[in-house]
């Protein structure tokens, strides 16, 4: 009698397709994966205990260090929720420049995000390529922000400071470059027979199974379901700017592929109208003196501004006792930011909803059921990254 | 189409329903410990709910409130593209029936729950911590657990005092 026995085989943490430290125990029948266990943690620090002992504008800084190729929309998502809980009025430039940067941003996490998946899978040309034009944002971001990892410049109330007058030219000329560079990338993959063979078909997802598992951004629309933040909770004016939700039919790895290539291209038009468009007028609602620190010409020539500021700084401010929720539509799905205020000048509790966390928890569902070789595939399509699932 | 979310809920469930606020737009209604399960295959399955995506399962510790933790979920509709918060209340030691079959998502929401509060929640298919090593003792985001963590009390001049 032959004995069918499953061999268990130990994949990371240290392995360069989880992109972080992901471990994954598979079951293995020959090459087919029976079984998938996740198991993360390895990055935990404690990110939501932290900001309970800070105060709401020190505890901006720990968000750039969830989804760290994205700072900028971690940095937006977090100061919504405080505006939503201080119920402050952001002035029209603030908000459109908070668009600007957050598409940019999405546009360099895609770009890494199609860089390394289709390195997993064997194509390295376009790593180089995608990692041109993201060097190409970085370097526009740093203009205005100072770094390229961890930004905090989205401040709560407006931002840090307003552009420099080389900005918008850098960024008016990439737009203008940009949809032909995703033509290059699509010419390298889109019709390629490997690429097809290796993405069209593998963990395909439903779109009740998505929404069962709690599945958002890009995979969930892959699947052919319509939802986006940006769309169907607009904020930062998003309801002003004229774009498009792409969605796939099959929800396949490919149509996860093609969706995330036509939202490139959609953040291309969002960014290219904020830069067209944008007013004049001042980058953080000054007039909500006591919470956000007047602009640094007041410090300097009022006494009054000065204290505000120093008090601003040192001790914080108190917001209304209370719980809101906020969210963005980062790169990898629902960013949201849940925090509930009892009147301190901390967080009594700031929970953080990933958008990886969640969408990993579906990975096994994908892959069950398909070769050792499509888990990598699979784990590359849902976009992860582990600063924000382990927070 | 206009529907009135804590006046049906409160039909269904008359005693159930405890309270419900409006804070900045969003609706939070508490709901009673026992009967979370019917209430949340009422909002799931209902027709004029239909709230099929759990966004979001976040553990609280209140403190010295009682009962001291709270769970509050965060449901979202397709169909209707609303959001509803509902809120549990728990007392330290007593745990809750699992959602884990009503929405897949709850699964690790609550495997993180109750790895951070140490709330347990009855029937989980798989309750083991999920962020933090499995022999690790305490629940880091309750109120009386340290910032720094548990080993980190000692200060430096003690540790090397007793390494000599």
């Amino acid at each position: 009698m032959a004995e069918t026995r499953y061999m268990t085989i130990n994949m990371g943490p240290q392995h360069p397709a989880t992109h972080g430290v992901l471990r994954l125990l598979l079951e293995l029948d020959g090459e087919i994966v029976v079984r998938a266990v996740p198991h993360i943690g390895y990055l935990h620090r404690g990110v939501e205990k932290l900001a309970e002992s800070l105060t709401y504008h020190q505890a901006l800084t720990l968000t750039d260090r969830l989804d760290y190729t994205s700072g900028l929309s971690n940095n937006l998502a977090y100061c919504l929720a405080v505006e939503k809980l201080l119920d402050i009025k952001i002035p029209k430039r603030a908000q459109y420049l908070r668009v600007m940067f957050a598409e940019l941003q999405r546009l360099a996490a895609h770009l890494i995000w199609v860089a390394t998946h289709a390195l997993d899978l064997g194509a390295m040309t376009v790593l180089f390529y995608a990692f041109r034009e993201r060097e190409t944002i970085l370097e526009a971001l740093e203009l205005v922000t100072g770094a390229r990892l961890t930004p905090s410049f989205i401040r709560i109330g407006g931002l840090a400071k307003d552009i420099p007058d080389t900005f918008l030219p850098r960024v008016k000329a990439f737009v203008e470059d940009f949809p032909k560079r995703i033509d290059e990338y699509e010419t390298l993959l889109t019709e390629n027979i490997i690429w097809k063979k290796r993405t069209q078909n593998i963990s395909v997802m439903s779109g009740e199974e998505c929404i069962n598992y709690g599945v958002t951004g890009p995979v969930l629309r892959a699947s052919g379901v319509y939802y986006d933040v940006r769309k169907a909770y607009p904020y930062s004016s998003y309801e002003d700017f004229d774009f498009e939700i792409p969605l796939g039919k099959k929800g396949d790895i490919y149509d996860r592929y093609l969706v995330r290539l036509k939202e490139m291209r959609q953040s291309n038009r969002i960014v290219k109208q904020a830069v067209e468009r944008l007013p004049e007028g001042p980058i953080a609602a000054f007039d909500a003196t006591l919470f956000v620190p007047p602009a640094k010409e007041a410090v300097s020539k009022d006494i009054a501004a000065l204290i505000r500021h120093f008090k601003i700084m040192e001790e914080g401010f108190h917001p209304p006792r209370g719980e809101v929720y906020a969210s963005v539509e980062s790169s990898k799905g629902e960013l949201g930011f849940y925090i509930i205020s009892d009147g301190a000048n901390k967080p009594f509790r700031m929970r953080i909803r990933p958008p990886s966390f969640v969408n990993l928890g579906a990975l096994p569902k994908m892959i069950e059921g398909h070769m050792v070789a499509d888990v990598v595939a699979a784990i590359g399509s849902i976009d992860i990254v582990l600063g924000e699932i382990d927070r | 189409m206009q529907r009135n979310v804590p006046e049906l809920l409160r039909e269904k469930f008359p005693q159930a329903t405890l309270k419900v606020e409006e804070f900045r737009g969003e609706t939070t209604i508490t709901v009673g410990r026992e009967k979370i399960r019917d209430v949340m295959l009422f909002l799931k399955e209902n027709e004029n709910l239909l709230y099929d995506l759990l966004l979001d399962l976040s553990g609280v510790d209140y403190g010295d409130e009682i009962p001291r933790f709270g769970v509050s979920y965060l449901l979202h509709s397709m169909r209707f593209n609303d959001r509803l918060r509902i809120k549990i209340r728990v007392a330290e030691g007593a745990s809750l029936d699992t959602v884990s079959d009503v929405w897949r998502a709850a699964d690790w929401m609550e495997r993180e729950a109750y790895d951070m509060f140490g709330i347990a929640f009855d029937s989980h298919p798989d309750l083991r911590r999920i962020l933090m090593e499995e022999d690790f003792t305490g629940y880091p985001l309750r109120k009386d657990f340290p910032l720094k963590g548990a080993d980190f009390s000692k200060p430096f001049t003690v540790c090397l005092e007793e390494e000599k």
